[in-house]
C-alpha cells in the first residue's frame, strides 16, 4: 500500500497542478497579511479565503484526478491487490499532496505572520477540509462512470456546502426566530463542516465578542478541551462517513 | 448665557482664593512627624484653630477616623502615607473651606453599611483635594451633598482583580453635589472609575479611567455637565450614562473596551446633548444609543469597533455629521425600520459610491446599515454564519436593491475622503453652505 501511495503522490506532483496550487496559496496568504495590517485581519480574511477556495479545489481536483487516474486503477485490479487498498492508497495519494500544499501554501505565512493556536486551529480546519472534500469528491466520483456527471455532482456538493446551506440555514433560523435556536444552531454547525471549521476558528479571534450569547454558548462548549476534540471527531466523522460510503460503492461496482 | 453663567462662578471663586490666601496669613502652622509636637494626624487636626495650617512630613501614620471640623488646609509634603489598615474611613471633612493635598492614603476594608471611603465629604462647600495617592480603598473620594468641590491631579488605584462587582466602590462617587471640578485624574481598579449621581454644572476634564470592572464614567440625573479630553480604556463595561440632558462630551477617547457585554459609550435617555471630536476605538459596540433625541454627534472617529453605533428605533432627532468610519465590522445597526435619525457627510470605508464632479462628496447614497446586522438584530443565534460567504453576498445584494434594511437611514452625501478634523476646516464649512437638507443650530 505504501509503494502504491508513493506512485499516487508521484503522478501527481508531476503534473505540476499541485505546485501552482501551492504558490497560488502562498502568495495569496502573504498578500493578505500584509494587507491587512494586524495579523488577527489577516487570519480573518484568510479564514474566508481557505473556506471558499480549499474545498473548491480540493473537490474539483480529486474527482478529475480520479477520472484520469481510472485506468491506472484497472490496471491494479487486475493484479493481486484488494480493492479497497487500491482506493484508499488513491484517497490519501490526493488528499496528502493537496494537505501538503495547503501546508506549505498557507502554514508557512501563517507561522510567520500569525503563530498561535487560532494559526493553529486555522491550518487544522484547513486539512480536515481538504481530506473531507476529497472524500466527498471520490464519492462523486464512483456514483457515475461518466466523467462530465461526476464533476457536475462534485461542483454541485461544493455549491451546498459552501453557499446553498448556509443560505438554507438562514431561512430556518429567520422562519424559526420566535424560537430558542441556541442549541439548534450548534447542531445545523455540526452538519457543515465548513461552518464547523469557520465557528471554531472564529472564536479564538477577538470578533467573538460579538457573537453575543450565542457566541457564549458556543464558546462555553467549543472552548474546554472536551469541545475541541468533539468539534474535531465531528470532522473525522466527516471524512469516514463519505470516504467508507465510497470505498463500498468502489469495491461492489463494476469497473 | 454660558459667558454670564461662567462669569457667576468665576468671581466667588476669585473671591474665595482671596479668603482663602488672607486667612492663611492669619493662620498659625502645627507641623506632624515623627520628632515633632505632634506626631499623629489626628492628634494635629483636632488642635488645629480656622485657616491654620496642619503639615505633615513624610512617613507612615497608622491613623483612621481623621475628622476635619476646622476650615484647615492638611498638606503633605515629602509623600506622608497614611494607612488606614483597614479600620475604617481615614479622612472625614465636616467643614467648608478645607483643602487636603499632597498624601499617600491606603488601605480602606470593604464596608457596606458604611461605605467607607479614603476621603468623604458630606454636606461642605468649596474643598479641594489635590495630588493625593489612594491605594486600595473601599471608595476612594466620596462626596455627598456638597458644593463647590475641586478634585485635581489624584490618582485612585484599587485592586479589582478576581474580585466581584459588589464588593467594589467606585473611586470618585460623587452624590448629589454641584459644581464639582474632577481634573486630571487617574483612577482604576475599583467598580466605577467616576460615579456622578445628581451633580449639576460640574466639569470632567482630562482624566484617564481604565481597568475598572464596571464603568469608567458613570453618571445618571445629571445635567448641563461637561466631560472634554478623558480617556476612558479597558474598563469592564465601558461608559455608560443615563436619564440627563445638556451635555457636552468633547475629544474624549473611548478605546479597548472589548468584551461580550461592553460599550464605548452606552446612551440611555441622554437629550439634547453634543458629542464632538471624541475617538472610538476597539469597542465591542462604540456607541450604543437607546431612547436618546436630539443628540449632535459630529466630527467623531469610529475605527475598528464591532458595531460602530447600535442605534435603537426610540432614538429620534439625532444627527451624524462629518464623522470618520473606518474598519468597524458593523458601521450602523439597528432593530427596526422606523428611523427618525438625520446622517449626512459621513465617511464610510465601505462605501463604494462615485463622485463625477469631483466635489468629494459622492454622488451615490450609502446605506450603512447590512442586512445581516439587521438579522443578527433581530434573530441572534444567526451569529453562526458570521463571515460566511453566502452572507457576504446578501448584504451585496441589499445594498443594490434594499427591501429589509431601513429606508430612511441612509446618508446621501457621503464623503469620499477620510476627514482629517484638523486640517480640514474649509472644506468643511464649504460643505456647511452646499449642504441642501437642514438641521437645528446650536
Amino acid at each position: 500500500m505504501n509503494k502504491l501511495i508513493k506512485y499516487v503522490l508521484y503522478d501527481i506532483v508531476r503534473n505540476k497542478i499541485i505546485v501552482a496550487y501551492t504558490l497560488f496559496l502562498l502568495l495569496l496568504s502573504i498578500g493578505l497579511f500584509h494587507l491587512g495590517g494586524s495579523p488577527d485581519k489577516g487570519l480573518l480574511s484568510l479564514l474566508n479565503l481557505v473556506l471558499l477556495t480549499v474545498p473548491l479545489i480540493s473537490i474539483v481536483f480529486g474527482t478529475t484526478h480520479f477520472y484520469n487516474s481510472y485506468e491506472f486503477m484497472e490496471l491494479l485490479v487486475s493484479q493481486p491487490i484488494k480493492r479497497s487498498k487500491i482506493f484508499l492508497s488513491e484517497y490519501l495519494g490526493v488528499s496528502l499532496s493537496l494537505s501538503a500544499a495547503f501546508g506549505i501554501g498557507v502554514g508557512v505565512p501563517v507561522l510567520l505572520f500569525a503563530p498561535g493556536a487560532t494559526g493553529l486551529f486555522l491550518l487544522l480546519t484547513g486539512i480536515f477540509v481538504t481530506f473531507i472534500f476529497v472524500a466527498l469528491a471520490f464519492l462523486a466520483s464512483v456514483i457515475t462512470r461518466d466523467k462530465a456527471k461526476g464533476i457536475g455532482i462534485a461542483l454541485l456538493l461544493w455549491f451546498y456546502f459552501a453557499l446553498i446551506y448556509d443560505g438554507l440555514v438562514l431561512f430556518v433560523l429567520y422562519s424559526f426566530g420566535d424560537y430558542p435556536l441556541e442549541k439548534a444552531t450548534l447542531v445545523l454547525t455540526a452538519l457543515n463542516p465548513v461552518d464547523l471549521g469557520r465557528v471554531l476558528v472564529l472564536l479564538n479571534l477577538d470578533v467573538s465578542a460579538m457573537m453575543g450569547y450565542t457566541g457564549a454558548l458556543y464558546k462555553s462548549i467549543f472552548g474546554s478541551g472536551w469541545g475541541i476534540a468533539i468539534a474535531f471527531a465531528v470532522m473525522v466523522l466527516w471524512v469516514l462517513l463519505p470516504l467508507l460510503s465510497a470505498r463500498r460503492v468502489f469495491q461492489k461496482r463494476d469497473l | 448665557m454660558r459667558n454670564l453663567s461662567n462669569r457667576i462662578v468665576v468671581w466667588p471663586a476669585c473671591a474665595f482664593v482671596l479668603l482663602l490666601t488672607s486667612l492663611q496669613a492669619f493662620g498659625g502652622t502645627l507641623k506632624v512627624c515623627t520628632t515633632c509636637a505632634y506626631t499623629s494626624v489626628k492628634q494635629a487636626v483636632r488642635q488645629a484653630k480656622a485657616g491654620d495650617v496642619v503639615l505633615v512630613d513624610g512617613g507612615v501614620y497608622l491613623e483612621s477616623g481623621i475628622e476635619i471640623t476646622q476650615p484647615i488646609r492638611l498638606i503633605g509634603q515629602n509623600n506622608p502615607v497614611i494607612d488606614g489598615n483597614n479600620s475604617g474611613q481615614i479622612i472625614t471633612v465636616s467643614s467648608d473651606n478645607v483643602t487636603v493635598q499632597g498624601f499617600t492614603l491606603q488601605n480602606v476594608a470593604t464596608s457596606y453599611t458604611r461605605d467607607d471611603a479614603a476621603i468623604r465629604v458630606r454636606q461642605q462647600n468649596n474643598i479641594q483635594i489635590l495630588n493625593n495617592t489612594i491605594l486600595k480603598t473601599y471608595y476612594g473620594i466620596y462626596l455627598q451633598y456638597s458644593d463647590g468641590i475641586i478634585i485635581k491631579d489624584n490618582v485612585v488605584k484599587g485592586e479589582n482583580v478576581g474580585r466581584t462587582e459588589s464588593s467594589l466602590g467606585n473611586a470618585i462617587h460623587v452624590y448629589y453635589t454641584d459644581d464639582v471640578q474632577i481634573i486630571g485624574n487617574d483612577v482604576q481598579g475599583h467598580r466605577d472609575g467616576i460615579y456622578l449621581e445628581t451633580v449639576k454644572n460640574s466639569t470632567v476634564e482630562r482624566n484617564t479611567s481604565h481597568q475598572n470592572s464596571r464603568y469608567g464614567l458613570h453618571f445618571m440625573f445629571s445635567d448641563g455637565n461637561a466631560y472634554t479630553h478623558n480617556t476612558f480604556r479597558r474598563n469592564g463595561a465601558g461608559v455608560a450614562v443615563m436619564y440627563t440632558t445638556n451635555v457636552r462630551m468633547e475629544y474624549n477617547v473611548f478605546e479597548d473596551n472589548w468584551g461580550a457585554a461592553s460599550y464605548g459609550l452606552l446612551l440611555k435617555e441622554i437629550n439634547n446633548s453634543v458629542i464632538y471630536n471624541n475617538t472610538f476605538r476597539r469597542n465591542t459596540t462604540g456607541i450604543h444609543m437607546e431612547s436618546s433625541s436630539r443628540l449632535d454627534i459630529k466630527n467623531n472617529d469610529f475605527e475598528r469597533n464591532g458595531w460602530a453605533i447600535k442605534l435603537m428605533t426610540t432614538c429620534i432627532d439625532d444627527t451624524f455629521r462629518l464623522n470618520n468610519f473606518t474598519g468597524n465590522s458593523f458601521d450602523i445597526s439597528t432593530n427596526g425600520n422606523a428611523q427618525h435619525n438625520y446622517f449626512e457627510h459621513n465617511y464610510w470605508d465601505k462605501y463604494t459610491g462615485y463622485d463625477l464632479d469631483k466635489d468629494g462628496v459622492g454622488d451615490v447614497p450609502y446605506r450603512p446599515v447590512s442586512l445581516y446586522s439587521m438579522l443578527i438584530e433581530r434573530v441572534p443565534p444567526s451569529v453562526m454564519l458570521m463571515r460566511s460567504f453566502m452572507v457576504d453576498l446578501l448584504d451585496n445584494m441589499e445594498r443594490v436593491l434594499p427591501s429589509i434594511i431601513p429606508q430612511n437611514l441612509v446618508d446621501e452625501h457621503p464623503l469620499m475622503k477620510k476627514i482629517d478634523h484638523d486640517n480640514n476646516r474649509e472644506f468643511k464649512q464649504n460643505l456647511r453652505q452646499t449642504a441642501s437638507a437642514p438641521w437645528r443650530e446650536r
